[in-house]
């Protein structure tokens, strides 16, 4: 009899049990998850565990690290920017001394090629100078003894005049008077 | 005919992936059932759960990007470096523009859960993961907290002077209580659309995602599954695309709104 009492409660209690997990599980699946109130508490403190980690993890390695990097980055650029205007700066400069050395080599080449005309010039003109007064002492000779010559010649025409003169006197059978004819040869060859 | 199929073995729980579960234990049936104080088996706010998990995965990927992918200080970065500097410039470049310059005191803040979200709605993408942003408590949390600093740095920056952002001094006198009033409810309901719009975004695109996944198995019990089948799975791969978008929209349109609203505390002037 008691053993009958035990069992009928332990199927009440059993049965009970039964519902009581139909309706819990019901009660799970039937609705949505975001509204099930008891996982909150759960949730609120993950979440508020893992952004706190992250914050951690971000302002004490990642942000001051990725500012630094894009910092330097930034440096980087305008110094080289800075060093590239002042490289091309010096490279203006050079190219203007380049010019300049250019123009004034090409001044002193001038100069020189100038120099050396001028120089080249002065011994011409001397060598000019000296062939000149040969030519001229050579031409001075010359007519010195064209004029001998033509003297010469002219003293033998007169001789030859008054020896022809004489004997053509003579084969016309007179007698030559050797003053008069020296004196006719003498008046002809100067008419 | 949709219910026919139902009762022939096609299963919908699109919102299964969402349970909270403790990880080392199943929590028995009925031992949790705090309409009727039944709460022995109920989660411990200290167990370790499915989402610990998933937020700890989502710490690692942080973790991983920026500080193992900036390991090199690289003036010139590797791939890894580039993204995580992108990552850095894009909100840099956000709290800057929105909140202005006073505002970067706060870009860790945001950075920070800009990070969360971001993180936690593409992890959440893995098939089998819990996506923790489709919780409302926690984008409930995050807007709560961002909406308390919001509100205290406006104290502290402005005084009373910061009861100006519901006093439109550009409108006419008299309108001007009536839009108070809107201002004021405005201001409180932002935690809400703020928290909302993300869970509901995540938790919208994967209950669909798997709503089609359960068409899926069609073609093994009936004949209309040879249509059905590669049309949800198309489906499938459709919504996964848009989801893909989706989880950075989220993430960007939370950061920004957050931005918004310390622009607000630190210039409540319109």
């Amino acid at each position: 009899m008691a053993n009958t009492t035990t069992e009928a409660a332990g199927a009440v209690t059993e049965a009970t049990g039964h519902a009581a997990e139909a309706a819990g599980h019901a009660a799970q699946s039937a609705g949505m998850p975001q509204l099930d109130f008891s996982t909150f508490g759960n949730q609120i403190f993950w979440l508020a565990v893992a952004l706190a980690l992250i914050y951690f993890v971000l302002t004490r390695v990642a942000l001051p690290r990725i500012g630094g990097i894009l910092a330097d980055r930034q440096g980087k650029i305008t110094s080289d920017i800075a060093a590239a205007e002042e490289l091309k700066l010096k490279a203006e400069a050079a190219e203007k001394a380049y010019n300049q050395a250019l123009i004034d080599a090409r001044a002193e080449a001038n100069k020189i090629v100038a120099e050396a005309r001028a120089e080249i010039q002065k011994d011409l003109d001397k060598a000019t100078a000296k062939a000149d007064a040969e030519i001229a002492a050579k031409a001075a000779e010359s007519a010195k003894r064209i004029e001998e010559i033509r003297a010469g010649a002219a003293e033998n025409v007169a001789v030859v005049a008054k020896d022809t003169a004489e004997a053509i006197v003579a084969a016309l059978g007179g007698k030559a008077d050797v003053g008069a004819v020296a004196d006719a040869v003498a008046s002809r060859l100067k008419g | 005919m949709a219910t026919e199929e139902h009762s022939d073995g096609l299963t919908f729980h699109p919102m299964d992936q969402f349970k909270i579960q403790p990880l080392f234990r199943e929590i028995e049936p009925g031992s949790c059932v705090p309409a009727e104080d039944i709460v022995h088996g109920c989660l411990k706010w200290y167990e370790p759960t499915n989402a610990t998990l998933w937020m700890g995965l989502t710490l690692l990927a942080i973790f991983a990007l920026f500080v193992l992918g900036t390991r090199g200080r690289a003036i010139i970065p590797s791939r890894l470096q580039s993204v995580a500097e992108l990552g850095y410039g894009f909100v840099h470049k956000m709290v800057e523009d929105v909140a202005g310059k006073d505002g970067l005191k706060f870009f860790p803040y945001i950075f920070t859960l800009f990070c969360f979200i971001v993180f936690s709605n593409f992890l959440g993408l893995i098939p089998g993961a819990l996506t923790t942003t489709s919780h409302i408590a926690v984008t409930a949390f995050m807007a709560v907290a961002v909406f308390l600093t919001v509100t205290l740095v406006g104290f502290v920056k402005n005084g009373a002077g910061f009861l100006g952002l519901f006093w439109v001094s550009s409108a006419p006198l008299a309108l001007r209580p009536v839009l108070a009033l809107i201002e004021v409810i405005s201001y409180f309901v932002r935690p809400v659309s703020h928290s909302i719009r993300l869970a509901g975004n995540m938790m919208a695109g994967h209950a669909v995602i798997k709503v089609f996944a359960a068409f899926a198995p069609l073609v093994l019990i009936s004949g209309i599954g040879i249509a059905v089948t590669p049309l949800s799975i198309l489906a499938i791969v459709a919504m996964y695309a848009l989801e893909i978008l989706v989880a950075f929209i989220q993430a960007y349109v939370f950061t920004i709104l957050t931005c918004v609203y310390l622009k607000d505390a630190l210039h409540p002037h319109h």
